[in-house]
């Protein structure tokens, strides 16, 4: 962990604090009304709002999770520094990818 | 009395074993007094270090039943449950022999946190006025007391994690120095603990601020460092 | 080698800290299965739908009430660190520690309410 690591890290942990509570809420929501794919997909398509609000979360979580994992294979794995950098690096993409994915299988139509 | 204590002690390098020795139980005997005794009457062999013997050196840190503490202020009382004690040398360290540790590593990772002082005045020069109620004063105060004894090094799992971490005896003295207006050091000081194994690989476990003899608490200082590094990283002063 | 545990693991801050990483990790594994699952409605939401009628199951509910467990202590533990690293220091850690606790609990059980 370095200086520049440790900012991402908070700032990104920051912006999502509030991301992750409506998260939330939208999940109990959803569960409480039983919503069923055709109803939630009803919500989610064409709507900006959703795509910004998603697309912003997978960002800033891509970036948030990466590091974090790093960490961890830095201080409870064996493997060198710049094997964990790439790992690392491979972790946070395939987040991106597969959650911009995602956002993208509810929002567009 | 004639209650003894069943004391496992460790002998040899890194490489080695615990030994149990059987030693006489008396009141407010301390850890301290313990390992004394097998040495002076069991086993001249014994290897370990003291010297104030009262609570002001931090000589003595050893791993007492898995904490690391100050031997001459821990009283076998409070520790010993069921009339047992294990003894190991500090944890994080290389070990010389027996209960002593090289503390060189510990003090390098000082020296490469740059916690020494920068001066800006020579001696023609008018003493600087300190007030010592002023935010940072009180924050260098605070952290000021560090006496080098290890415990919170030996403590820390960071440090047991990752080999490059310089640790919250090197960190905190750090703060110290940065908060210290007399001090023309800080832009290097601030480079020198923002990158790997720098101030933000701290994880605010707190077992520094847990077991420290002298009631420190490294986790604060640290947590002003990684502010002051962000700070001056986002403002362009340091680079990575 | 001196293999030994070291006692003071037991402090109540110790585990708050282990907590909000093994939270952050097992997050970080259940993500990418997460957004393939989403990312089941690019192939209509009859696919999607009938993923979340097998999720119906007790034992599928029960994880995701742990995941939701998680997810909000590592919430509350990610801010609990944010407070000690950017606000003055205050005493009473352990108390803010254990109450993070507590509240993913409860959210956690609110969660378990709605779905059984």
């Amino acid at each position: 962990m370095n200086v520049r690591l440790y900012v991402w890290q908070r700032a990104t942990a920051a912006v999502m604090a509030p991301l992750v509570m409506v998260h939330i809420a939208v999940i109990f929501y959803a569960t409480r009304h039983g919503m069923s794919a055709v109803d939630i997909l009803a919500r989610t398509n064409g709507s900006i709002a959703w795509a910004a609000f998603y697309g912003l979360f997978v960002l800033a979580v891509s970036i948030h999770a990466s590091i974090g994992v790093r960490n961890i294979l830095n201080e409870w794995t064996p493997l060198p520094e710049r094997r964990v950098d790439a790992c690392a690096v491979f972790f946070g993409l395939v987040l991106a990818v597969l959650g911009l994915r995602a956002v993208a299988a509810v929002v567009l139509p | 009395m004639n209650a003894k204590l069943a004391v496992s002690l460790w002998r040899g390098a890194q490489n080695g074993r615990y030994e149990t020795y059987r030693v006489p139980q008396r009141s407010s005997q301390t850890v301290l007094d313990v390992v004394t005794f097998v040495q002076r009457h069991i086993d001249p062999t014994l290897s370990y270090r003291f010297a104030c013997r009262v609570g002001v050196c931090g000589s003595c840190a050893m791993t007492v039943n898995g904490r690391p503490r100050w031997t001459c202020r821990t009283h076998v009382a409070k520790v010993a449950a069921g009339g047992k004690l294990e003894i190991g040398p500090l944890a994080n360290l290389p070990v010389i022999k027996d209960l002593a540790t090289d503390m060189q590593p510990f003090f390098e990772k000082w020296q490469r946190a740059k916690g020494a002082f920068a001066p800006t005045k020579t001696r023609h020069d008018a003493i600087a006025a300190i007030e010592p109620d002023t935010p940072a004063r009180r924050a260098a105060d605070a952290a000021i007391e560090c006496i080098n004894c290890g415990v919170c090094y030996a403590a820390c799992d960071t440090v047991r994690w990752n080999a490059d971490y310089l640790g919250p005896a090197a960190l905190t003295r750090a703060w110290t120095l940065i908060n210290d207006e007399r001090d023309g050091g800080n832009i290097a000081r601030l480079q020198a603990i923002a990158g790997a194994g720098g101030c933000h690989a701290c994880h605010s476990h707190r077992s520094c601020q847990e077991l420290c003899p002298q009631a420190l608490n490294p986790t604060a200082a640290i947590a002003g460092l990684k502010r002051r590094t962000a700070a001056a990283y986002l403002k362009g002063e340091i680079k990575l | 080698m001196i293999g030994r545990a070291v006692k003071h693991r037991d402090s109540a801050l110790w585990i708050a800290a282990m907590v909000h990483r093994i939270s952050g990790l097992a997050l970080a594994i259940f993500l990418p299965f997460h957004f393939l699952t989403l990312g089941l409605a690019i192939e209509g939401e009859a696919r999607l739908e009938s993923f979340l009628r097998w999720s119906d199951q007790p034992s599928v509910k029960a994880a995701e009430i742990g995941l939701v467990f998680l997810f909000t202590v590592h919430l509350f533990g990610g801010l609990r660190i944010l407070v000690i690293e950017n606000f003055g220091w205050r005493d009473g850690q352990k108390q803010l520690a254990a109450l993070a606790a507590a509240l993913s609990a409860l959210v956690a059980f609110a969660f378990l309410m709605r779905v059984f």
